[in-house]
C-alpha cells in the first residue's frame, strides 16, 4: 500500500540537491552548561514525583521548555537546517527508569512543539530559508538481539513488539507534535531500528502520510561494527526497506575515526548520506574537547570529498561547532547519491550480494 | 562445492542442515532441546562455506514458534554463525513472522504463495517488505501447486504483478520456487516436469525483471530413491541445464554431487534424456540401467543408520572401528547385561573390535586420528564397566582385567613435550596394555621406583629437546647400575636410531634398548619384546646397533671438518660499508599480556599439525590425498571445532614478550650494549665447519649478520618469548578426566601450533612495526609460512645454533619469566610447552642455516667463551660433537 508522502520530502530533496544541509549539535551538552539541580528538573508539576529525576534531560520540554527552545534557536542562528528535538529516551521503555512511562507521548508533543515553535521564529525573521523539526528517536536501553545475561545468550530484556510499541507512541507524538521528519538514532543493535521501521510503517499508515525517516548508527568503537556486530554495509542492507531519506552515523567516534564507515555507507547507500559525530574521542575526564575548528577541518574534508550531504554534531559538540560545520561545508557540493543496481542485497553481521 | 555450481559462480546453494524436515540429526538435537550441539551444526556448515543458513523447524511434536525463536537468539550471540543470512523457512506464516522478529540483518522468508488467495498473500507480503526481508514465493495458488509451463508462468506473474505494483515490494528481492517435481515416475504426465521447471525459470528471468529463482532439487529424482549414484547424477544434469536458464538458488546436496563432464557419459545421456525428457522411453531406459549403477556403498545416510540395528556385539565393534561415543554406555551397558561378567565385556567384544582396529592400522587402512578416537569410546566404554567390576571383586574378589604388559611412559626431567609420548600411550593402551604415564618433567628416580613398585615389563622414554638425550643416557645407565633388566624404548622429535644406538645403548646391558621411530610402531615393538618371539628379536635389534655404532664411527671420521681458524676466515662476506642497519622503534623490552588468539589463527601453518598425528603431506593438498585425506578432513574438521571453542570460551591465555638491544659483532659473539653504550649481556654463536668440496657456501655463524664493532655501525638484535599454552595442561587434564584423550591430544597440538603462529605474527609485526624496517610488506600467509621475508629468528637450541642454555640470556633480558609466565627448566625446555622464543636479526643476508657437527677445536675456544669447563661444554653441545668425547667425560 503506498502512501502519500509529506511535502517535506520534496521541499527537503529539493535543498538538498543544492547544497549540504546542517543538522544541529548537542542538546546533552548545553544542558549541562545549565547545572540543574534535583528541584529544576522536577519543577512544580513533579514536585513530588517517587523517583529521583535529575538526569532525565527530556523531561525538561516540560519542565524547562524556554531553556530548550532557546537551545534549539542557538543552533538554528549558528546555522542548523535541522533541529533535533530534545527526545532521545521518551520513550516508555527509557522512561521506565523514571516511573514515567505515561508521560512518553506527552513528552514526544512538547518537545517537537517546542523544535516547531524555535523554526517558527527564524523563519519569520528568513522566510526564504525553512528550517525542519528531526522527531528524535533513540535506541532506548535494551537490546533487542543482545543478551544482558553471559550465562543465557538467547535471553532478551525486550521483544521485537514491545520495541515497536514503544517507538509506535514515540513517532505518534512527535507528528502531533509538529516534527517534520522522525530521526531513528543511536542505533547500536539494528534490531532495535528494525522495530522502529516496522512501527513507523504503521504509524504512518494510520496518520494517513509519510514522513521522511532519518537513520543513524552508531559504530561503537574502533573495530567498524555496531555494538550488535554489524559492518556499515550490513547495517545498510538491514534498514534499506525504510527507504530512508538519509542513512549516516552518529555519537560514538570523533569525525576522524568515523571517517572510513562514512565512506563505505557512501559508496553503498543510494540515499543521502547525514554524519553527526562526537567533538572527538572523549579525553582522560570523559569530557569531549576537539575544537570547533578541528572538528570543522575532519567534516569539511568529508564535504570536499563528496562523503556526505547532511552534516551535524553529536557529544560535545556545541553552536560554535555547528556555526564552524556551517561555514567549512558552506559552497562545497553535496554529494551525489549513486545509481545502485537493482540485486538482491541480504546480510547477516556482513553483507552479502547475490551476484545474478 | 562441486563444480556444477562452482561454474556458475552466480548459483548459490542453500544449505538444509540446519532444518528439521531436511535433516535427521537436526531433528533429533532439536526434539532433544540439546540446542548447544544444534548450534554446531549451524557453525560447521557456515565455516564450510554455507552463505545463507536455511533455518526450519516444522516438526509436528514442536512448539515450531518457540523453537525458532530459542535458535535465533542463541545464533546472534555466535558471530561466527550470526555473520551470514538467515532463510527463515516455515510453512507457517506465525513461525515466519516469530523468526522475522529475532534477525537483525536482512533474512530471506521461504515462503509464502498465493495457497490462501491474494489476500492472505497480500497482507503477508506487505509484512515482510516491513520486516526488511526478502522473499521466496512459491508458484502455488487457490487451485494448487504449478506443475506445468503454463501455470508456473501464470502464478509468478500475477504474485509479481501484486508485489511489485500494489506492494511496493522490490523487484531484486523477490525469488520465485517454480516447483520441482520427481520425474521418470512411471506415470506420462510427470515426464516433462523437468523441462517445464527449466522452461519457466528461463520465462521468469526474461519478463520478470530482477526476480530469482530457486528450488529444492531432491524431489526431481524422489523415483530412484536408495540410489545415490543415479539420483546424483540426475541433479547434476538438472542443474546443468536449470543453472544456464538462469536458476540462481536452491537446495542442494552439494557434497554429493559429481561434475558434469565426469558422468559417465551413458548415464548421463540417460539421465539428460530424462531430465530433457528427449524420448518417451526414457524413463524406462534409466531405469533399467540404474541397476548398475547402484552404489556398493549404499545411501550413507541410510548406512550410518542401519548399523543401529546390528548385534550388540557388531554395533560396539562398529562403534570402536568408526569412533563414535554416541551409543557408547548404552551398548555397553546391553553387553554387560548378557555378559556373565563385566569383564567378559571387556575381553569379549571389546577386546575384538579393537583387534579389527589394531588390524587395520596395522594395515595401513586407518590412520592416527582415527585410531585415537577408536580409544576414546574403549575408554569410555571401560570406565562405565569399571563400577561394576569394582562391586564385583568387593562381592567375591573377581580378577581384574590381564593386560598384555604393563608400560611406564614418562617425558624425562627437564623436557615438558608430551604430544607424542601420549599418543604411544594411546595406541599401546588400544592393543590392551597397561600404560602408566608419569607424566613430564619426571626425575629418574621417580620413574625407577614407579617402575619396581609396579612392576613394570617395559619403560618408555621421551622427549624433544637436545638436552633430552643426555637425560635418557642417564637414565640407562641408573638402570643398570639399579638392576633392571626390562626393555627401555627411546622416542621422541629428537631421538634417533643411532643415537639410541650410540650414546644410549652402551649404558645399558641387561636390558635392551630400543628406539622406536613412530606411536605406529610402539605396538610392534612393545609386542615383540613381550612375546615369545623376544629372543630373537633382541638378538636382532643388539646386531642392528652394533652395526649402526660401527658404521657411526666410520662417518664420524669421513665426515672432515675444517679447522675453526679456517672457518672463520670464511665467514659470511658481508659488505658493511654503506649499510645502515634499521633502528627499531624502541629499546629495551615489549610485552604483550593476553594476545588475542583469534588474531592468530590465520598464521597457523598446518603441516606439522598433520604430522603430529602421523599423516605425511603438505597442507592443504593432503586433505585431498586419496589415502588419507578422509581421515585428514574429519581430524581437520574436530580441529577447527576445538579451535573456535578455544577462542570463544577462552580455554588458553597467550602472552608474548619483546626486546631489541643495541649490539655488535665480536669474532663469532655478538655483544649487546645499554642505551648508554655499556655492556649489557653477550649471545655466543657457532660456525659451520664442514668441509666442503664443491660447493662456495660459506661458513656462517649467526654472529655473521651483525655488524661488528670495528665497522662503527650501531647495529640492533632483537628476541621474543611467546606462548600460547597458558591453561594447556588444565584443558588436557580436563580431557583426560573425561576419558577422551583425542581431545586431550588435539588440544596440545592446537596450543602447539598457536605458539609457532604467535612467534610468526609477532614477527611480522616486528618487521612491520616494531623494528620497522618492512613496513609495506605484504605476504600471503602462504608467504609466511615459507619465509619469504626479510629477516630471521633463530631459536637457541635449533640447528643454527644448538646450544639451548643460550635461552638463559634471552629469558634475562626480556624478563620473559615475569613477562609472559614461560619458566625454564633444567635443560632449557620451555613450561608450557606451547611456548616458543629466539633472536631476531634484521639484516638482509640473513638467512636460516645448521651449523652441522663441529670439532673439539670449537668447542674449546666456545667453552672458554662461555667459561665453560670442556666437559660442560661438551655435554651441552653433545648432539652436534664430530668426535667422541667419552673418556674425558668420565674423568672430570
Amino acid at each position: 500500500m503506498t502512501l502519500p508522502t509529506s511535502p517535506t520530502l520534496a521541499r527537503l530533496n529539493a535543498l538538498a540537491a543544492k547544497r549540504i544541509l546542517v543538522l544541529d549539535g548537542a542538546m546533552g551538552t548545553m544542558i549541562q552548561t545549565l547545572r540543574l539541580r534535583e528541584e529544576d528538573f522536577r519543577g512544580t508539576r513533579f514536585a513530588d514525583w517517587k523517583t529521583d529525576l535529575r538526569g532525565n534531560n527530556d523531561l525538561l520540554v516540560l519542565t524547562k521548555p524556554d531553556a530548550i527552545r532557546q537551545f534549539h534557536l542557538d543552533y538554528l542562528r549558528a546555522g542548523a537546517d535541522i533541529v533535533e528535538t530534545n527526545t532521545f529516551s521518551s520513550t516508555t521503555i527509557a522512561q521506565a527508569d523514571y516511573g514515567m512511562e505515561a508521560l512518553a507521548y506527552e513528552m514526544n508533543v512538547a518537545g517537537a512543539q517546542l523544535a516547531r515553535e524555535a523554526c517558527d521564529i527564524m523563519e519569520r525573521a528568513t522566510p526564504d530559508r525553512p528550517r525542519f523539526v528531526a522527531g528524535a528517536i533513540g535506541p532506548t536501553n535494551r537490546t533487542a538481539s543482545i543478551s544482558r545475561d553471559v550465562n543465557d545468550p538467547g535471553a532478551r530484556a525486550v521483544t521485537f513488539d514491545e520495541l515497536a510499541a514503544a517507538y509506535g507512541e514515540a513517532a505518534r507524538g512527535l507528528i502531533d507534535g509538529g516534527a517534520d521528519i522522525i530521526l531513528v538514532e543511536t542505533i547500536f543493535d539494528t534490531l532495535n531500528a528494525k522495530a522502529a521501521v516496522f512501527a513507523l510503517e504503521q504509524v504512518f499508515a494510520e496518520k494517513g502520510r509519510r514522513l521522511p525517516v532519518m537513520i543513524s548508527g552508531t559504530i561503537t568503537d574502533l573495530s567498524g561494527r555496531t555494538l550488535s556486530g554489524q559492518t556499515p554495509t550490513a547495517f545498510w542492507y538491514s534498514l534499506r526497506h525504510a527507504r530512508p531519506f538519509s542513512i549516516g552515523l552518529n555519537c560514538a567516534l570523533g569525525a576522524k575515526e568515523m571517517r572510513a564507515h562514512i565512506a563505505e555507507l557512501s559508496r553503498v547507500a543510494d540515499t543521502l548520506i547525514c554524519a553527526y559525530p562526537n567533538a572527538g574521542l572523549p579525553n582522560e575526564f570523559g569530557e569531549y574537547d576537539e575544537s570547533p575548528e578541528a572538528m570543522a577541518a575532519l567534516v569539511g574534508e568529508f564535504a570536499r570529498s563528496g562523503l556526505v550531504n547532511i552534516v551535524g554534531g553529536c557529544c560535545g559538540t556545541t553552536p560554535a561547532h555547528i556555526q564552524a560545520l556551517a561555514d567549512a561545508v558552506d559552497g562545497v557540493a553535496p554529494r551525489k547519491v549513486p545509481q545502485v543496481e537493482p540485486k538482491m542485497r541480504l546480510s547477516g553481521l556482513e553483507p552479502f550480494e547475490l551476484v545474478a | 562445492m562441486s563444480e556444477v555450481l562452482s561454474a556458475a559462480s552466480a548459483f548459490i546453494n542453500v544449505g538444509e542442515r540446519t532444518n528439521v524436515t531436511g535433516s535427521a540429526k537436526f531433528r533429533k538435537l532439536i526434539t532433544a532441546g540439546d540446542y548447544a550441539a544444534a548450534l554446531d551444526v549451524a557453525r560447521e556448515q557456515v565455516a564450510n562455506g554455507a552463505q545463507i543458513l536455511d533455518v526450519n523447524m516444522d516438526e509436528g511434536l514442536l512448539d515450531s514458534e518457540k523453537a525458532m525463536i530459542t535458535f535465533l537468539n542463541l545464533l546472534a550471540a555466535e558471530p561466527e554463525i550470526a555473520r551470514v543470512p538467515i532463510m527463515v523457512d516455515s510453512s507457517k506464516w506465525s513461525v515466519i513472522e516469530a523468526g522475522l522478529k529475532c534477525v537483525q540483518g536482512k533474512a530471506i522468508v521461504n515462503s509464502i504463495s498465493m495457497k490462501e488467495g491474494e489476500e492472505a498473500f497480500r497482507a503477508q507480503a506487505e509484512k515482510v517488505r516491513r520486516y526488511g526481508a526478502a522473499v521466496v514465493v512459491m508458484a502455488f495458488d487457490e487451485k494448487g501447486q504449478a506443475d506445468t509451463y503454463q501455470r508456473k508462468t501464470e502464478i509468478c506473474a500475477r504474485a509479481y504483478r501484486i508485489l511489485t505494483q500494489e506492494i511496493g515490494f522490490p523487484a531484486e528481492d523477490i525469488v520465485f520456487d517454480p516447483n520441482i517435481f520427481a520425474i521418470a515416475t512411471g506415470i506420462e504426465e510427470h515426464n516433462n516436469y523437468g523441462v517445464d521447471f527449466i522452461e519457466a525459470t528461463r520465462w521468469i528471468r526474461t519478463n520478470l525483471p530482477h526476480a530469482h529463482v530457486s528450488g529444492g532439487v531432491s524431489n526431481l529424482s524422489f523415483s530412484f530413491r536408495g540410489n545415490e549414484p543415479v539420483r546424483a547424477a540426475m541433479h547434476s544434469v538438472f542443474l546443468y541445464h536449470a543453472i544456464a536458464a538462469g536458476m540462481d538458488m536452491g537446495i542442494v546436496n552439494a557434497g554429493a554431487l559429481p561434475v558434469y563432464d565426469d558422468i559417465e557419459p551413458e548415464l548421463r545421456m540417460l539421465c539428460e534424456d530424462v531430465v530433457l525428457n528427449r524420448r518417451p522411453d526414457a524413463a524406462e531406459r534409466l531405469l533399467e540401467a540404474a541397476v548398475r549403477y547402484r552404489d556398493q556403498g549404499g545411501a550413507r545416510e541410510e548406512a550410518e543408520l542401519e548399523w543401529r540395528s546390528w548385534p550388540v556385539e557388531k554395533r560396539l565393534e562398529h562403534a570402536l572401528v568408526a569412533g563414535i561415543t554416541e551409543f557408547i554406555e548404552g551398548d555397553t551397558e546391553e553387553a554387560r547385561q548378557r555378559a556373565k561378567r563385566p569383564l567378559d565385556v571387556i575381553e569379549g567384544p571389546l577386546m575384538a573390535g579393537m583387534n579389527v582396529v589394531g588390524d587395520l592400522f596395522g594395515a595401513g587402512k586407518m590412520f592416527l586420528p582415527q585410531v585415537v578416537k577408536s580409544a576414546r569410546v574403549m575408554k569410555q566404554a571401560v570406565a562405565y564397566l569399571m563400577p561394576f567390576m569394582e562391586a564385583e571383586k568387593a562381592a567375591n574378589g573377581g580378577e581384574g582385567m590381564s593386560a598384555n604388559g604393563r608400560i611406564l611412559l614418562a617425558t624425562v626431567k627437564g623436557d615438558v613435550h608430551d604430544i607424542g609420548k601420549n599418543i604411544v600411550g594411546v595406541v599401546l593402551q588400544c592393543n590392551n596394555y597397561e600404560v602408566i604415564d608419569l607424566g613430564v618433567m619426571v626425575p629418574a628416580a621417580k620413574i625407577l621406583e614407579t617402575a619396581r613398585e609396579r612392576k613394570v615389563d617395559m619403560i618408555g622414554l621421551s622427549g624433544l629437546i637436545t638436552p633430552s638425550l643426555d637425560e635418557m643416557c642417564h637414565v640407562a645407565a641408573e638402570m643398570e647400575r639399579e638392576g633392571f633388566d626390562v626393555p627401555l624404548l627411546i622416542g621422541g622429535a629428537t631421538t634417533s636410531r643411532v643415537h639410541t644406538a650410540v650414546k644410549i645403548n652402551p649404558n645399558y646391558h641387561r636390558g635392551q634398548t630400543v628406539h622406536v621411530l613412530d606411536a605406529s610402531r610402539a605396538v610392534g615393538v612393545a609386542s615383540n619384546l613381550l612375546g615369545e618371539g623376544k629372543g630373537a628379536f633382541v638378538t636382532s635389534v643388539r646386531d642392528e646397533y652394533v652395526k649402526i655404532a660401527e658404521g657411526h664411527a666410520r662417518t664420524l671420521a669421513d665426515k672432515k671438518r675444517i679447522t675453526l681458524a679456517e672457518a672463520r676466515a670464511d665467514r659470511l662476506p658481508v659488505d658493511w660499508t654503506g649499510y645502515e642497519p634499521p633502528v627499531p622503534t624502541f629499546l629495551g623490552t615489549k610485552a604483550f599480556p593476553d594476545y588475542p588468539i583469534a588474531e592468530l589463527v590465520r598464521t597457523i601453518d598446518w603441516t606439522p599439525f598433520f604430522s603430529t598425528w602421523e599423516i605425511k603431506g603438505t597442507y592443504p593438498l593432503l586433505l585431498d590425498d586419496p589415502k588419507v585425506g578422509p581421515a585428514a578432513r574429519s581430524l581437520f574438521e574436530d580441529a577447527q571445532n576445538m579451535l573456535r571453542r578455544m577462542i570463544e570460551e577462552k580455554w588458553l591465555k597467550a602472552s608474548g614478550v619483546i626486546g631489541f638491544w643495541p649490539a655488535n659483532a665480536i669474532g663469532d659473539d655478538i655483544q649487546l650494549y645499554d642505551e648508554t653504550g655499556g655492556e649489557r649481556a653477550m649471545f655466543y654463536s657457532l660456525r659451520q665447519q664442514i668441509a666442503r668440496s664443491t660447493d662456495k657456501r660459506h661458513h656462517v655463524a649467526l654472529a655473521d649478520f651483525v655488524a661488528p664493532k670495528e665497522t662503527g655501525l650501531a647495529d640492533y638484535v632483537g628476541g621474543f618469548a611467546v606462548t600460547a599454552g597458558i591453561g594447556e595442561d588444565a584443558v588436557a587434564e580436563r580431557f583426560a578426566r573425561a576419558n577422551d584423550d583425542y581431545s586431550k591430544i588435539l588440544s596440545q597440538a592446537l596450543a602447539d601450533r598457536l605458539a609457532e603462529s604467535f612467534a610468526e605474527h609477532l614477527h611480522q609485526r616486528v618487521r612491520r612495526e616494531f623494528w620497522g624496517y618492512a613496513p609495506d610488506e605484504a605476504l600471503t600467509e602462504e608467504d609466511l609460512i615459507r619465509e619469504r621475508y626479510r629477516g630471521i629468528r633463530p631459536a637457541p637450541g635449533y640447528p643454527a645454533q644448538p646450544d639451548h642454555t643460550e635461552k638463559r640470556t634471552l629469558f634475562d633480558l626480556l624478563d620473559a619469566e615475569a613477562a609472559t609466565g614461560i619458566k625454564l627448566t633444567e635443560s632449557y625446555a620451555m613450561w608450557p610447552g606451547s611456548s616458543v622464543s629466539g633472536l631476531y636479526f634484521s639484516h638482509p643476508e640473513s638467512h636460516y642455516f645448521g651449523v652441522g657437527r663441529i670439532e673439539q677445536d670449537q668447542v674449546e675456544d666456545y667453552a672458554k667463551r662461555k667459561g665453560w669447563s670442556l666437559a660442560e661444554a661438551e655435554r651441552w653441545l653433545a648432539p652436534i660433537l664430530n668426535y667422541e668425547p667419552v673418556a674425558r667425560a668420565a674423568a672430570e
